[in-house]
């Protein structure tokens, strides 16, 4: 079934007007649709100007998935694993000393990293995977920016790391409407309980101002369209085959928001972007475009 | 003698094996055991297999017919080779020797009012519905208590100081794992018990076996008419008095050359040790075909007061019984909100099928508090009242019900939790999620939360459009299953906005319903 469009991927990008045919221009954002997770990666990284230019040789990368349902990858809960794989494979390409996977989980986290295939697809790629459960990994940063949240408990490896990859998925939330890239740094801290009580979405654009994602590689190959984040059935699910990347995180989510299937406002993304955290208005930048 | 040498060896190393296991069963904060072979290892382990004979009526819980065909064959061997406690108090005995080279063994009295009070008063707690004495009293459940309970926490200790250590040099083989406390009235029980076992085959050897262990008792009943027993031969023995001392049962009286077999567990170190074969493990004299030897001179008690201590006994035992059924209303948490809300019943784990059929059938060995990933799982204090003491119940402020899980149903040794299957489990109704608006933090501080709702596994717990935009949590308990991700996940400090009230018997939830989606066409343009 995935062999067609793996045959039709071969270098027959599309990239539509409005932007070039020079590979040389710097994308703000580049989407990418209509191949599998791994190669659509790999194109739009091409478009972006390619790995090398996010992470140096010796450098320590963190790659943060979404991984935080005890749930088969089919169910779209979790980042796609063939994503991870591939972009673990692209840093340590490009030199990265060191890659390290984790993530605070809602189910319980060893479950998690196991049924989401993802703790195996970055072991196999060589990546280090790391535990995100305890306190013990967090460390107390402030966020002077905040207009909420003033500090927050980090986990040591977003702090240690060098280069940050945020690898969110694409997916219908309850409460933040839509969970996409800001809404994926939630695992990054340890207290989400602060966030839930003192305004979700406020508190998701406060954290933007603290650090922000080196890149943002949005997965929407599988798109979970109801009953998220974690989704009660497969039938929740439509493959979108979709994939957007950009370093600018408010940007990400603003084109990830356009590409999902409802006219549903995402409070947190308008929040962030009037705080200059990033560009919600896709107009004012370059965009690549490539379908396969 | 070397005629027996083979099975004194043979006795020590069953016995390490069965110890070794069970203890690291009750050690294994990591799930590294398949739940098949725990349950294999425990198969003869008598009170829990007897409990699930009448559970499940299968083959799968015939270990009690085994140790009984065992103790009507050879004696108390289930003590000396598969009861874990047994085997921990041959282990001190064997420690105290090395430190008190000198001490040794000697014949004690039979304590027989002590040892069949409370034989007796278990055997009426059972007989009025209430399991409570047998789970204070049976030796593998108390094992498992103070593996689980007590060792488990300290190796966890341990194996947190070493990840933490780990951790820092980039090696992330171990993993910290944070353990729910167990309330201290909980944990008090086993580190009693930890304390009278130790400090009683320290002094006595298998003194505890002999007079309070009311299997040991049974199985003593039961070893009095075993086909092999072990005798002194009067004609070859010298009361030399060696075997006497290394007794660890005390029941070899050398000057009256008398073996009380009922309290022999069947060590067969008597054998091992007499120079002149005259310990023998042979033909019990009931079966023997020669003539009937000399009546035991064994005391006869008085029929009279043997029906006035009856009595006695089962006066206290219908007192506690009826104390025991006193439940008490949980209190959700520590409160003082708007709205004070309490859980009428507390929450059984998935298999129980019903609260009541539960507390009866579980003897709290707490390996499914172990096996659980989420440690939903928590020793109760008092919320299933105190028959249900020490019982786990669903504690929606450690953890939840992880959808796609079913270990403790695979371990219980008792089928108080019985075995379900996943997709029978998905839909096994534990409680029904109520909603407390006037705690939700939408309603008080007017901002989206939705954590109930992120967590709920069957989407029972729906955000609907409110007022100024925002969404607020709508409930449905026709498709709730009870598993509390809702109210683990509910943020509101100290107080929850969100819980699952307890179904006294479980039932089942109707599937979520699910319409096709609209399928989307591939082929359009970008939408920007």
């Amino acid at each position: 079934m995935f062999t067609g469009s793996l045959l039709s991927m071969g270098g027959y990008g599309k990239i539509f007007a409005n932007t070039t045919n020079n590979s040389q221009v710097n994308y703000d954002l580049v989407a990418i649709r209509g191949g599998e997770p791994d190669k659509m990666f790999e194109r739009a990284m091409e478009a972006m100007g390619g790995m090398r230019k996010y992470v140096k040789p010796g450098q320590k990368v963190v790659v943060k998935p979404n991984m935080g349902w005890d749930v088969v990858p089919e169910k779209a809960a979790n980042t796609n694993p063939k994503l991870i794989t591939r972009i673990i494979e692209q840093c340590f390409e490009a030199g990265a000393k060191k890659v390290y996977v984790f993530d605070h989980t809602c189910d319980e986290w060893r479950k998690c990293y196991d049924n989401s295939g993802i703790e195996k697809a970055a072991k196999d790629a060589g990546a280090t995977v790391a535990p995100g459960h305890t306190e013990s990994y967090y460390q107390k940063v402030d966020i002077p920016r905040g207009e909420v949240m003033k500090e927050a408990k980090e986990h040591e490896l977003i702090l240690e790391s060098d280069v940050f990859i945020n690898v969110p998925i694409l997916k219908d939330h309850s409460s933040a409407r839509m969970t996409i890239a800001m809404k994926n740094l939630m695992g990054v801290v340890w207290d989400r309980g602060f966030w839930h009580r003192n305004g979700l979405h406020q508190c998701i654009a406060d954290f933007v101002s603290y650090r922000k994602p080196d890149l943002n590689i949005v997965d929407a190959y599988r798109v979970m369209r109801r009953n998220g984040p974690r989704g009660v059935s497969i039938n929740d699910v439509t493959t979108m085959k979709y994939q957007i990347i950009s370093d600018d995180i408010v940007a990400a989510d603003a084109a990830s928001a356009k590409i999902y299937p409802s006219d549903e406002k995402v409070p947190h993304i308008d929040m962030a972007a009037k705080r200059g955290y990033g560009q919600n208005d896709l107009s004012k930048l370059k965009i690549g475009r490539i379908k396969i | 003698m070397k005629k027996y040498k083979a099975l004194k060896k043979i006795r020590v190393i069953i016995s390490l094996i069965f110890l070794l296991l069970l203890f690291l069963f009750f050690l294994d904060f990591a799930g590294i055991f398949p739940s098949d072979f725990i349950r294999g290892v425990i198969y003869l382990q008598f009170v829990p297999a007897l409990l699930k004979f009448f559970n499940v009526f299968s083959w799968i819980a015939t270990g009690f017919i085994v140790v009984l065909i065992l103790t009507l064959l050879f004696g108390r061997v289930y003590c000396s080779t598969i009861c874990p406690l047994g085997i921990l108090q041959d282990v001190v005995t064997f420690l105290r020797r090395k430190i008190h080279k000198k001490k040794k063994h000697r014949y004690l009295k039979a304590m027989r009012w002590l040892r069949y009070g409370i034989l007796a008063v278990t055997v009426a707690f059972l007989a009025g519905g209430s399991i409570l004495i047998l789970s204070l009293f049976d030796p593998y459940s108390i094992f498992g208590r103070i593996v689980s309970d007590l060792f488990r926490p300290a190796l966890t200790e341990g194996n947190n100081l070493l990840a933490g250590v780990l951790n820092k040099m980039d090696i992330y083989a171990l993993y910290p794992v944070d353990l729910q406390p167990i309330h201290i009235g909980v944990i008090a029980i086993p580190i009693a018990f930890l304390i009278l076992v130790v400090w009683m085959s320290f002094t006595r050897g298998r003194i505890y076996c002999n007079t309070v262990c009311p299997v040991g008792t049974f199985l003593g009943l039961v070893s009095k008419i075993s086909l092999y027993q072990i005798r002194l031969n009067p004609t070859s023995c010298t009361k030399c008095g060696i075997c006497e001392r290394k007794c660890k049962g005390g029941c070899i009286e050398t000057q009256a050359q008398r073996v009380d077999f009922s309290r022999c567990v069947g060590c067969f170190n008597c054998l091992d040790a007499c120079p002149f074969d005259s310990a023998e493990y042979a033909l019990n004299p009931l079966y023997a075909s020669r003539h009937k030897t000399e009546p035991r001179p064994e005391k006869v008690a008085s029929h009279k007061t043997d029906v006035n201590k009856r009595k006695f006994l089962a006066g206290i035992a219908v007192a506690f019984f009826s104390a025991t059924r006193m439940g008490k209303a949980q209190e959700l948490v520590s409160y003082s909100a708007t709205t004070p809300v309490k859980r009428e019943n507390p929450v059984s784990p998935p298999g129980a099928q019903a609260t009541n059929r539960f507390n009866n059938s579980c003897t709290a060995c707490h390996l499914c508090v172990n096996v659980c990933p989420t440690q939903v799982l928590q020793p109760a204090l008092l919320e299933y009242g105190l028959r249900g003491l020490m019982q786990p119940r669903m504690d929606y402020h450690s953890g939840f019900c992880n959808f796609d899980c079913v270990e403790c149903s695979k371990v219980c040794p008792t089928g108080a939790i019985l075995p379900v299957m996943l997709e029978e489990k998905k839909r096994i109704q534990l409680g029904k999620v109520q909603f407390v608006k006037e705690n939700c933090i939408v309603e008080t501080e007017g901002t989206d939360c939705g954590s109930c709702s992120e967590h709920c596994p069957t989407k029972a717990v729906d955000m609907v459009d409110y007022k100024n935009g925002l969404r607020i949590p709508e409930v449905n308990t026709d498709i709730c299953i009870g598993c509390g991700a809702c109210e683990y996940a509910c943020p509101t400090h100290p107080y929850k906005a969100i819980y699952v009230e307890g179904n006294p018997v479980h039932l089942q939830a109707q599937k979520p319903k699910q319409e096709k989606l609209k399928e989307l066409d591939e082929e359009e343009d970008f939408p920007f």
